[in-house]
């Protein structure tokens, strides 16, 4: 029976033993996985962002200062008469002062001069679905006391562009990552089975089994792939710990950022997972092709 | 038993071992003898399956060797131990480590392990070297520790290439002792040389091979004697 405990120490040996070549290893896997794992969180974050605005269909529509209260609300009982508007709220002029002044309450000089009569009522207005928004949009325009009619299909639509742009040049990204991560656990692999040759001439003479040979070279594979997987999350994790200021105040109030100790360890068990299944097949294929000649 | 049943091994063009048949009894100790180049490590290269022969058949305590599946091959080179010319030690490992290897391998307990090694050293007189590193013996420790470790797992077999061949003559009559000591225990010792002075200074059995082919059999050549004889 084998005893694993022997052949993690042989491996744990011919890792120390050969510093530079498993230095070099790590380095490039790790870099490998860091941006693998950065792109996994950018797909992870546009996606949310897109969700997000995809759930809260809203538009917004401007009213003229003449409206009247009775206009206003005649406005809203057609909209929720069509059966895909989920909310209407009237916000009234001074409303509109006080959201003002709650944005830019840092900066005193955007609020000193501007005062309610200024800032147009509105009406905000939720439909159930994204693809009801033109509807809604329509009814509006024909109002003759409406003014302007906005919402986010512009929003939404650049944000689906840039998701999927980001999903495919980032899929094909990670999977050449990957791809050479592989190659190169290979390469490492293979070049110490060939610093081992005598070594592994000798098993074989005293009767060690293909799989005592191979094992420990698999445990080398595993090691690197694992260990830069998690090197990789913990960069990841202190460069958005550090980003997460400026990502909160250009996203405020969309809770996508910052990450999550679930996301990370998510991340870090995707990274450690990815990272060992590339060393096991990595040091397979060079067991495979160096050690049968 | 041993027997090779008109065996022949090429390489390319180059016929290394040419109609060869022979029986080595369990317990004997024979000599192959000739020059290099003769077939000596070829033939045993083919008893341990490190070659396979090109025409015949070699059979090891009745199983045909070419016929052992890949995945068993491990257990017959359990049963029969390797001694070479150039002790093939684990450098980075201590002569106790070197000796227990074969016994790692078969995944036993470290007090076992332990255990068993101790007895070997001691056998083999090297119990003072056991912490030291294959570089700090000298060529007869060296190789009186490759036949440890060609022991340690108590093989029916010997298979000795050119064990004296790097060792002054004070170390090699030590290493033949050795042999000597372990075939009267019970264990067949294959040993390949061309030291004349060796294998003619003792009455074992004597195959003699040139290019491949078996030139002289001191045992069929004492039958034939004693055939005479009668």
């Amino acid at each position: 029976m084998i005893n694993l405990s022997r052949l993690l120490k042989i491996a744990k040996q011919r890792i120390l033993r050969n510093p530079y070549n498993s230095i070099a290893a790590i380095f490039v896997l790790f870099l490998a996985f860091s941006i693998s794992g950065a792109f996994v969180l950018v797909t992870a974050s546009s996606s949310a962002l897109l969700h997000y605005f995809e759930s809260k269909p809203e538009v917004t529509a401007f009213l003229k200062d003449n409206a009247t209260g009775a206009q206003v609300k005649k406005i809203q009982q057609k909209l929720d008469g069509t059966g895909v508007v989920s909310k209407t709220r009237y916000v009234s002029k001074e409303e509109a002062l006080q959201i003002y002044k709650e944005r830019n309450k840092n900066e005193p000089l955007l609020t000193q001069f501007v005062t309610a009569d200024i800032l147009p009522a509105s009406i905000e207005v939720s439909t159930y679905k994204l693809t009801d928004m033109t509807k809604v949009e329509e009814i509006l325009k024909n109002e003759p006391t409406v003014e302007e009619v906005v919402y986010e299909k512009d929003i939404v639509n650049t944000l689906t562009n840039w998701s999927n742009t980001i999903r495919f040049a980032g899929g094909g990204i990670v999977a050449f990552l990957l791809f050479t991560s592989f190659l190169i656990t290979l390469i490492v692999i293979g070049l110490n089975i060939s610093i081992h040759q005598d070594e592994i001439e000798i098993m074989k003479l005293v009767g060690a089994t293909s799989g005592y040979i191979r094992t420990p070279f698999i445990f080398e594979g595993i090691f690197y792939g694992a260990f830069s997987g998690f090197l990789a999350t913990i960069l990841l994790f202190i460069i958005f710990l550090l980003a997460s200021p400026t990502l909160n105040k250009t996203f405020s109030g969309i809770a996508i950022l910052p990450p999550t100790p679930l996301t990370f360890t998510f991340l870090l068990l995707g990274e450690l997972l990815v990272g060992a299944a590339i060393g096991v097949v990595g040091s397979l294929v060079a067991t495979k092709k160096y050690l049968s000649t | 038993m041993i027997v090779f049943k008109e065996v022949s091994k090429l390489y390319a063009s180059v016929e290394a071992l040419a109609d060869f048949s022979i029986e080595i009894d369990n317990g004997e100790f024979i000599f192959l003898v000739g020059p290099s180049g003769a077939g000596k490590s070829t033939l045993l290269k083919l008893i341990i399956r490190e070659e396979i022969p090109s025409r015949g058949t070699v059979f090891v305590d009745g199983e045909e060797v070419s016929k052992i599946p890949a995945s068993q091959v491990p257990h017959l080179r359990r049963k029969v131990g390797t001694v070479f010319q150039d002790f093939k030690l684990l450098t980075q490992r201590t002569v106790a480590e070197n000796v227990a290897f074969p016994l790692e391998i078969l995944g036993l307990p470290d007090d076992e392990i332990e255990k068993t090694t101790l007895e070997i050293l001691k056998l083999v007189s090297l119990e003072d070297k056991a912490d030291s590193f294959p570089s700090q013996l000298s060529g007869g420790e060296a190789q009186r520790t490759a036949i440890a470790r060609a022991m340690v797992l108590r093989p029916e077999i010997i298979l000795a290439d050119e064990p004296t061949g790097n060792l002054d003559s004070g170390s090699a009559w030590e290493v033949m002792q050795l042999l000597a000591k372990l075939n009267s225990l019970g264990t067949t010792v294959v040993m390949a040389t061309h030291n004349i002075d060796i294998s003619s200074s003792l009455p074992n059995r004597k195959l003699e091979l040139q290019s491949g082919r078996l030139v002289k059999d001191s045992k069929q050549k004492s039958k034939a004697a004693s055939k005479k004889e009668k």
